[in-house]
C-alpha cells in the first residue's frame, strides 16, 4: 500500500521535474510544455513503452498530461482493432471524451461564477 | 542612439524585470508538488475502487482525472491555484491539473470581453494546441496500426 504511493509520487513528480527542467533551460512556455509532453505520451505508447510505466506507477503515469496523449493514442489503437478505418477517426477523441468534458464544463461554469483578481505578485 | 545600442540595453532592462523564481529549488518544489497530485490521484483512485468495487479500472481513471480536474478548475477560480503555479512550475503545469487549469484561466481572465467572444474563444488558448497535436498525433498512430 505505502509502496504504490511511493512509487506514484517518485514516477509522477520526476516527470514533472522533467518539465521544470525543460522550462528553465530553454524557456519553453507552458502551452508547449504540455503539446510536448502529450505528444511524447502518445508515441511511447505507440512502441508499447508507456504501459509498463503504467503498470508500475498506475496514478503516477496516467494523471500527468503524457497520460492524456496515452490515452488518445491508445483509444486510436483499439478503435482500429474494431472499427477498422472508421477508428482512426473516432479512437482518439472518444479515449479523452470524458477528460476534455470535464475541463469545457468546470471552466465554463467556474469562470461564470468567478472573476479574475489582478496579480499582486 | 544606434539600434545596436538600444537593443542591447532594452535586454538588460527586459532581463532585470524578469521573474526571479527560475532556479534551483523550484526543481525540487516541482518534483514534490507534482508528486503529491499523482499521490492524490491516487489516493481517489483506491477510494473509488473501494467504495464501487465493481468498477472497471479504465473508469476509475477517467472518475479520477474528472475529480482532479474538477477540484484545479475550482481552485483556480478561487485564485489558489495560481499562488501554488507560482512556485511549483512545472509540479502544477505538467499534471492533468495544470490543463484544466490552462482552460479555466483564460475563460475567466477573458470573460469581460463577452461570454461568447471572449471566455468561450479565449478558453482554448491554451487547451487547443494541445487537442490539435494530440487529435492529429492519435490519427498518425490509428494509420500505422491500421496497416500492421
Amino acid at each position: 500500500m505505502l509502496i504504490t504511493y511511493l512509487k506514484v509520487f517518485l514516477v509522477g513528480g520526476f516527470i514533472c521535474f522533467l518539465g521544470q527542467l525543460l522550462i528553465i533551460k530553454t524557456n519553453l512556455t507552458s502551452a508547449r510544455i504540455l503539446v510536448l509532453f502529450v505528444s511524447i505520451g502518445a508515441i511511447l505508447e505507440a512502441f508499447g513503452l508507456y504501459d509498463p510505466i503504467v503498470n508500475f506507477a498506475s496514478a503516477g503515469a496516467t494523471v500527468p498530461i503524457t497520460g492524456f496523449g496515452r490515452s488518445l493514442a491508445r483509444g486510436a489503437i483499439e478503435a482500429v482493432k474494431d472499427k477498422g478505418v472508421l477508428g482512426v477517426f473516432t479512437g482518439g477523441l472518444t479515449a479523452t471524451a470524458g477528460g476534455i468534458a470535464a475541463a469545457v464544463i468546470f471552466a465554463y461554469l467556474f469562470a461564470l461564477l468567478f472573476s479574475s483578481k489582478t496579480k499582486k505578485y | 542612439m544606434n539600434k545596436v545600442e538600444r537593443n542591447k540595453k532594452y535586454n538588460e532592462y527586459v532581463n532585470s524585470k524578469k521573474p526571479k523564481t527560475r532556479n534551483f529549488p523550484t526543481l525540487i518544489y516541482a518534483y514534490i508538488v507534482g508528486g503529491v497530485i499523482c499521490m492524490i490521484g491516487q489516493g481517489v483512485n483506491d477510494t473509488l475502487m473501494y467504495v464501487f468495487p465493481t468498477m472497471s479500472i479504465e473508469s476509475a481513471n477517467t472518475w479520477m482525472l474528472i475529480i482532479l480536474i474538477f477540484l484545479a478548475s475550482f481552485l483556480t477560480g478561487i485564485g489558489v491555484y495560481d499562488r501554488i503555479g507560482v512556485f511549483a512550475g512545472g509540479g502544477s503545469i505538467v499534471p492533468i491539473t495544470g490543463f484544466s487549469n490552462s482552460i479555466t484561466s483564460p475563460a475567466m481572465e477573458f470573460k469581460k470581453e463577452g461570454v461568447i467572444f471572449g471566455l468561450c474563444v479565449k478558453m482554448f488558448s491554451v487547451a487547443g494546441p494541445v487537442i490539435v497535436n494530440g487529435v492529429a498525433i492519435s490519427i498518425i498512430v490509428g494509420i500505422v496500426y491500421l496497416f500492421l
